[in-house]
């Protein structure tokens, strides 16, 4: 993917420190504290069955290798299980990091399509997973409870709003732009 | 005695939309405890924390505050019965309450609907919700012991961990979802990938099934290699899909057959609480929806009255 192809090496003296100063402020506040001893990877089940890497992914953003970062896939196999999170001895909670590159990333136009499609249903039906079948309310039924129960699925105001919310945000933008340039 | 307890019960998607005897079952068992659960009028998707947290913290928190501010109006604490919605809402409530500029920006976009964040509900999970109830008051109200059942547990990652935020239990070495487990009577099956996520987090499950799949097999490995077990147990009702339906697509993608009868921890006590299995749509698992099949009631220790039984055909 990245790794084999031919980059001409970084300058360590020139470091590109925009991109560490956005995750620091999209949620990855503690990222400039690690100190690469490897041990959220070697805890990480992602990083045991593909070629996601952690702690690899992190040095990129401390040296400043912004696009290295964000248009990976592998970036989003990271299930945030949060077991590097519970056991990194700098604190740098590195599953926050990772999220923060991903918002940097989706901010930047890198949105896989099964997750724009699954953002677009919160904002149609105000759940990722809808009550689109009749046959949902039927097993609803089956198990003695109301067909529709007393969620978005049954007050649609409340999608009215989360749409209001959105817009605000700008995340309806976000998710719109990229299906507009498909 | 005191007031009756009364909680909010959020629900979420998984629960009222894939598997609502998850939510049929929390309705019996917190009656037969005594706590009241109230409808959560118009609360929406928690959502998401792995999926919408990655696509846009802000949105993602402003979107779970709105949730607790449904509670906040009406005044009482929210309890819910999924490790997603749980974390989505405990820690953006964390978050806020933690980071001025995280709050400003979501009640600016809360004030586009007319409402405030305030930082006043406490969010629990089912398993902190019975766990204050106690383990005594829980014993107590079992009338089926599910001796002899094998049980593995599944805690998820999400209630517990990380654990700086979430203070509930060592998560190297959590012992209270299986203490509440173990009033049932079940004996506990420990194995070695206990902890590890089920695969389906993050946003996983969404973007490369198969990649998510291979770790729900390693959980089934593992408890393989120690002679398996009759039930696995979980407080989370994704995990409860991955590791349910997905048998049924484990065996499309690897050709590897496993028959794990998985329960939530509601459904678990709901069963040794003495209500029969179709009160609360037990076999409307989606595993035994596709595969045409039903629980291992022979296993479970539970008799069943069986249509074909009452009404012999050729
Ligand atoms: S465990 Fe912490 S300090 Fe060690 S490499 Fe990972 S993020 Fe850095
Ligand atoms: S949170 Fe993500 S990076 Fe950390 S151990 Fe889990 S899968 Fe790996």
């Amino acid at each position: 993917m990245t790794s084999a192809e031919e980059k001409a090496p970084i300058d360590i003296d020139d470091v590109d420190t925009d991109f560490v100063e956005m995750i620091i402020k999209t949620g990855g506040p503690n990222i400039r504290s690690c100190y690469q001893c490897g041990t959220c990877s070697g805890s990480c089940p992602a990083g045991a069955r593909t070629n996601y890497l952690v702690r690899g992914i992190i040095r990129k953003a401390l040296l400043g290798l912004k696009e290295d970062c964000i248009s990976g896939p592998e970036l989003w196999y990271c299930t945030t299980c949060y077991t590097c999170t519970d056991r990194c001895p700098q604190d740098v909670k590195p599953t926050d990091v990772i999220k923060a590159i991903r918002n940097v990333a989706v901010a930047e136009g890198y949105m896989l399509e099964p997750h724009q499609k699954v953002a677009l249903k919160v904002l149609e039906a105000g759940h990722a997973v809808p009550l689109d079948k009749e046959s949902w309310e039927k097993l609803r039924e089956k198990v003695n409870i109301e067909p529709v129960p007393p969620n978005a699925s049954r007050f649609p105001d409340a999608i009215e709003e989360i749409v209001k919310i959105a817009k605000k945000t700008g995340f309806d933008k976000l998710v719109a732009e990229k299906e507009a340039s498909e | 005695m005191a007031k009756k307890q009364k909680y909010y019960h959020f629900l979420g998607c998984i629960i009222p939309h894939r598997y609502p005897s998850i939510e049929s079952a929390a309705r019996l068992v917190f009656k037969d405890l005594g706590m009241e659960l109230l409808d959560m009028e118009g609360a929406s998707c928690c959502p998401a924390p792995g999926v919408f947290g990655s696509f846009d913290r802000v949105t993602w928190a402003a979107i779970a505050a709105r949730n607790l501010t449904i509670a906040e109006v009406g005044g009482h604490d929210i309890t819910t019965g999924c490790n997603g919605c749980f974390a989505s809402m405990f820690d953006a409530d964390h978050e806020m309450k933690h980071d001025p500029e995280l709050k400003a920006a979501v009640n600016e976009a809360l004030a586009e609907v007319g409402r405030e964040y305030k930082g006043t509900i406490e969010v629990t999970h089912h398993v902190d919700a019975l766990h204050r109830i106690g383990l005594d008051k829980i014993r107590e109200k079992v009338t089926r012991p599910l001796t002899g059942v094998r049980m593995a547990i599944h805690p998820g990652c999400h209630w517990m961990r990380p654990k700086h935020i979430k203070k509930k239990d060592e998560s190297e070495r959590p012992h209270i979802l299986r203490d509440i487990c173990e009033t049932t009577g079940a004996e506990y099956v420990p194995y070695k990938d206990e902890l590890i996520c089920c695969g389906a987090g993050g946003a996983v499950r969404t973007a490369d099934v198969k990649t998510a799949l291979d770790f729900t097999k390693q959980k089934f490995d593992s408890l393989e290699s120690v002679g398996g077990a009759d039930i696995i147990v979980t407080p989370c009702p994704f995990c409860e899909l991955q590791l349910d339906l997905g048998q049924v697509e484990i065996q499309k993608h690897f050709e590897t057959e496993y028959h794990y009868d998985i329960l939530h921890v509601v459904e678990l006590l709901a069963l040794a609480f003495g209500h029969e299995p179709e009160e609360f749509g037990l076999t409307t698992h989606l595993q035994y929806q596709m595969r045409k099949n039903e629980p291992n009631w022979e296993r479970l220790g539970i008799e069943v009255q069986k249509a074909e039984d009452a009404v012999p055909t050729e």
